[in-house]
């Protein structure tokens, strides 16, 4: 194979090759530094004179006299079975100190598009254990559904707290997780590690580590890495698979690294044109596939940059993903943990994946009630702090009340606490108690009946208890 | 003439953009790309170099790789078997591709629009002998049960017919042949192509001066489309656009519809290819599938075809008007094609417009829109339209944004989702104060014509006094609604009929889900003539209270569930005079 040495310029992570051979497309590349260092890179721009590539480890040290080799293919992922439970670079090779990974087989880590007629409608509740995303923004297998959080908000947290919680009730299959970690800190991943090993949930991982100081240009490929690796143990394997991607805004910063080094004509706020479709075609390898037994689930993070939901990333993303957690910086002071805020917080594919034989009758109406109450109880908070509470009707001081007590008994739950939706919707009935029949409107008089005034009693009891 | 060059060499890659060099194209005309013959298509010459988009994944091909020119312009195979199907964004039919390829959608695979070897009955309309000219019918086909597809001379062939049979064809069969003034033979066969990019001709466009009645009383009341009228949906999230597009779908009186999901999500556009099938349609009581042409695009696959795929869309929808078909085309959402278009213009480093969109933007939405509309076609004289119905998506929810803003322009309704009103539980969620139609004079005589003259009256009326809700609802936040004069509380009253019996419609009523114009009329009659008999009681000296009170009111409502809507509500009527009359 032939070596050049023929770079003609060097640009932030790019080098510009002259006089090659022709060169593929997203070809990977090798690059040999005159100091004997070795550094990949892949092509992102080919013609008859000039080759452009991007170097995954940066272009720290690299001169005009660094030999370029050209591999003649794409970049694949050695994939097997043996990689759960171990722990890989940005790029997909083995930083555990394990054995090298004997692979069944390499798949091309772009993927292509499920054809939408080959997919499979989700509609299998996944049970996290996580009141405020099983009852009121409830996530199903095949979703894929990103947390909006900002920096400081306890998001990873939350994620380990449904990877290690998440399971489809009373369903057979391997259930696995595939966390890819993208520029996140040392000290966060360590505490993902050290999760996953007391939790013991290692042994059915896969971790792709970019941290923080490894390239930026490498986490444009750890979450097609990651994927790759979730596609083949889902659909080629029967698996369930759980992808976490954390954080998507430093993928997108990366993203608009390489644009702005190539020159491009940059879109909204800096970021390149294509960010949309470069968006989906990540989020969108989640899914169900007919005839298939396994699925892929999605999870991405983002830390919205100054908690600013139209900010790009935030916007793209929930335009391609079916809804979205949103982390609530006000929650989070007043030490409510998970500080899910629900109001903002959607799921798209709630409704295919509850009501009676997937969770249970009620728990349509419970969630709109709850919906409806919060929403109602948040807006008198305003009204509070300007007419004081005497001000206030009776209704209104009992929905004030609704919106505290959700918050206390609903929304916070103890980092280990796995709620079955069978006690979220209790605590759900049990804060109804509180409230007049009549006043509880988005629910059927038979579930009513059937439900509040148990509900009631227990209430009461509790309180007597207190 | 001098020898074309059909066969070029690629000179750049650089994703879905590519150079070639040798090679003697002309704008848009369809390439192959490389050795596994990728489709794209030309979309700018500089020079020696053509560039070209690629509808496919580009990974892998290198410069030096040849690139054949076809000489034709991405085309859409036309002809029975259009119906049911599902297509990508350049009509490749999804199944095929699923049976070829499996679950995932590779690269390199060529399938063609119509099954070619399904059997059609074929009857022949047209005489031997006949001189025949483009557009006019042949034959017809019986497509799906009920639709006759209308057989059409294909565009640039007039002549003699000298031979055409009855018959068992497939689409590539020969069927007879014409021969024109230069004694030139040609081939008749039931299918034919169309340039997607070029609008189909007709006779003569028609003004817009019928509606589309879609059985969906805010829309047929306040918000009139006209056939072969132009729609804008915005969706923001939640507000219930599917069950509104799918009522639509169902209820709307054109024959034939086109849906195209453009840049959507995989799942969703899944729940529309699970759904659709299922859907039957109530005024024949089959699938509505067997009316409908699905075209999926999701927000993954190439972004060219993307690009293309409003085109396949429209060209089909156009292909069913010149049959003299009513159809309805919905595009959701014109938001991501009008991205796709930036997306290509950024590869070409073209200088860009407004928030990165090419300068081109306006134009292209505007001669998209501009292919919405009543015609003449040329060989009936039926009429046929096309009506879009365009959903966009403004990023941030931000109406101001350029995509929005261009498709305003050339929209003359506005049916303004409102996830506001769909979180108080009113559907369909459309906001009556932001949303608007520019068609109601122009449809007014028709309404006049085949309904009631006060038809425009009354709905003028109903917005007037929403309107003036409007206004007293902000005083009403400071004072409270006692505080109001007795006359306003009246309008707030007549207001609040209007949007529960009026605006509000259940989709899954069997019965409340469609509302001929006739019930529309006489709910917003009953309503306009209890206010205005209020009104006079209120000027006797009636106190406002006990007008307020009317129960008879209600029965208003009751007539929404009820078939024997007429008997309801003019027995209402009666009730709530009596009861106005008891009270002075």
């Amino acid at each position: 194979m032939k070596e050049y040495k023929t770079i003609k310029d060097v640009a932030g992570p790019l080098i510009f090759v002259e006089k090659t051979h022709p060169v593929g497309y997203g070809e990977l590349v090798s690059i040999r530094l005159s100091n004997g260092q070795l550094k990949n890179g892949q092509v992102l721009d080919t013609s008859e004179n000039l080759v452009v590539v991007q170097v995954f480890e940066g272009t720290s040290s690299v001169g005009k006299e660094a030999m370029v080799k050209f591999l003649g293919d794409t970049i694949k992922l050695p994939v097997s079975e043996d990689m759960l439970g171990r722990i890989l670079n940005g790029a997909g090779k083995p930083i555990d100190n394990g054995p090298e990974i004997i692979p069944e087989k390499k798949i091309d880590i772009i993927g292509a598009a499920i054809n939408p007629y080959a997919r499979l409608q989700p509609a299998d509740f996944i049970q996290t254990g996580v009141s405020t995303i099983d009852c009121t923004n409830t996530l199903v297998r095949g979703q894929k559904l990103p947390i909006f959080s900002g920096s400081g908000l306890p998001h990873n947290e939350i994620a380990l707290q449904i990877a290690r919680q998440a399971k489809v009730l009373g369903s057979e299959g391997k259930f696995v997780v595939i966390f890819a970690a993208m520029g996140i800190t040392n000290e966060e991943a360590q505490y993902f590690m050290a999760d996953f090993e007391r939790t013991g949930a290692l042994e059915r991982s896969i971790v792709f580590l970019n941290l923080a100081d490894d390239p930026a240009v490498e986490r444009l490929i750890t979450p097609r890495m990651a994927l790759t690796a979730a596609e083949y143990l889902a659909f080629e394997k029967d698996m369930h698979v759980l992808v976490i991607l954390t954080d998507m805004t430093n993928y997108c910063e990366s993203l608009r690294e390489i644009g702005a080094a190539r020159e491009e004509i940059p879109g909204r706020r800096g970021y390149p044109g294509y960010m949309y479709t470069d968006l989906a075609m990540i989020y969108e390898r989640a899914g169900m596939i007919k005839g298939k037994k396994g699925s892929i689930t999605q999870l991405p993070i983002l830390t919205m940059p100054g908690d600013d939901i139209t900010h790009p990333i935030a916007d793209l993303t929930g335009y391609i993903t079916e809804g979205q957690i949103v982390l609530s910086r006000e929650l989070h002071r007043k030490g409510i943990y998970p500080p899910i805020d629900v109001l903002p917080s959607l799921s798209r594919l709630m409704n295919l994946g509850i009501g009676p034989k997937k969770t249970r009758e009620d728990h349509k109406n419970v969630s709109d009630q709850c919906y409806a109450n919060y929403a109602e109880g948040r807006d008198l908070r305003g009204l509070v702090a300007i007419v004081g509470e005497e001000a206030l009707s009776e209704r209104d001081r009992r929905l004030l009340k609704f919106a505290d007590a959700f918050e206390a008994r609903f929304v916070r739950q103890n980092r280990l606490e796995d709620r079955g939706i069978a006690d979220t919707l209790a605590i759900g009935w049990s804060l109804f108690g509180t409230i007049p029949k009549q006043e509880l409107t988005r629910i059927s008089p038979e579930l009513k009946e059937k439900y509040y005034k148990a509900a009631q009693e227990k209430e009461i009891t509790v309180q007597v208890k207190r | 003439m001098k020898d074309i060059n059909k066969v070029g060499k690629l000179f750049r890659i650089a994703g879905p953009v590519v150079v070639a060099t040798g090679i003697d194209a002309e704008m848009y005309d369809l390439v192959r790309i490389g050795k596994e013959k990728l489709m794209g298509e030309v979309i700018e010459i500089q020079n020696d170099k053509t560039i070209i988009q690629v509808y496919e994944d580009t990974s892998g091909i290198k410069p030096g790789e040849p690139v054949y020119n076809t000489g034709k312009s991405l085309s859409v195979e036309l002809g029975p078997g259009l119906l049911t199907s599902i297509y990508d964004g350049i009509q490749r039919p999804l199944p095929t591709l699923k049976d070829q390829m499996g679950d995932f959608i590779l690269r390199g695979v060529d399938a063609p629009g119509l099954d070619q070897k399904k059997v059609w009955q074929f009857k022949a309309t047209a005489k031997k002998g006949e001189k025949i000219k483009t557009g006019e019918f042949l034959g017809e086909v019986e497509e799906t049960p009920g639709n006759m597809h209308k057989i059409m001379v294909p565009f640039g062939v007039s002549g003699t017919l000298k031979e055409l049979n009855s018959g068992k064809f497939t689409v590539n069969d020969v069927i007879g042949f014409v021969e024109d003034s230069n004694k030139q033979k040609h081939e008749l066969k039931l299918k034919q192509y169309w340039p997607v990019r070029v609008p189909r001709p007709s006779a003569k466009k028609l003004s817009p001066n019928m509606p589309l009645i879609t059985g969906q009383r805010v829309f047929d009341s306040l918000f009139t489309l006209a056939k072969g009228g132009v729609a804008a949906i915005p969706g923001p999230f939640g507000a219930g656009k599917t069950v509104s597009q799918q009522q639509l779908a169902k209820w709307c009186d054109a024959e034939i519809i086109v849906y195209i999901g453009c840049g959507e999500r995989g799942n969703e556009m899944t729940e529309v290819l699970t759904e659709f099938p299922h859907l039957t349609d109530p005024k024949t009581g089959k699938p509505l599938m067997n009316r409908t042409v699905l075209i999926a695009n999701t927000s993954n696959m190439p972004v060219a075809a993307r690009e293309a795929s409003v085109y396949t869309g429209i060209t089909i929808a156009e292909y069913y008007r010149d049959m003299g078909y009513d159809v309805a085309l919905m595009a959701d959402s014109t938001s991501r094609w009008a991205e796709a278009m930036r997306e290509i213009s950024s590869r070409l480093e073209e200088m860009p417009g407004e928030e990165g969109y090419p300068a081109y933007l306006s134009t292209k939405l505007a001669q998209f829109y501009e292919r919405a509309g009543r015609v003449q076609p040329l060989g009936t004289k039926k009429e046929g339209s096309v009506t879009v119905i365009g959903a966009v998506s403004p990023p941030g929810g931000d109406f101001s944004e350029p995509v929005t803003q261009n498709t305003l322009r050339v929209t003359k309704t506005f049916w303004a989702l409102d996830a506001k009103l769909a979180q108080r539980r009113h559907f369909p969620s459309i906001n009556w104060l932001t949303s608007y139609s520019l068609y109601l004079d122009t449809l007014e005589p028709w309404f006049a014509d085949n309904v009631n003259p006060d038809w425009r009256q009354l709905t003028g009326d109903c917005m007037k006094i929403l309107q003036q809700e409007e206004k007293l609802l902000e005083i009403v936040q400071l004072v409270g609604s006692d505080a109001l004069p007795e006359k306003e509380q009246l309008t707030l009253d007549a207001a609040r009929l209007i949007r529960e019996f009026l605006l509000q419609q259940n989709a899954y009523h069997e019965i409340d889900t469609f509302s001929s114009l006739q019930k529309t009329r006489l709910i917003m009659k009953t309503i306009l003539q209890y206010y205005a008999q209020a009104q006079s009681a209120l000027e006797h000296g009636v106190r406002v209270q006990k007008i307020l009170d009317i129960k008879s009111k209600v029965e208003i409502g009751n007539a929404k569930f009820n078939k024997d809507f007429e008997g309801i509500l003019n027995g209402a009527q009666k009730k709530i005079e009596a009861e106005i009359r008891a009270l002075s």
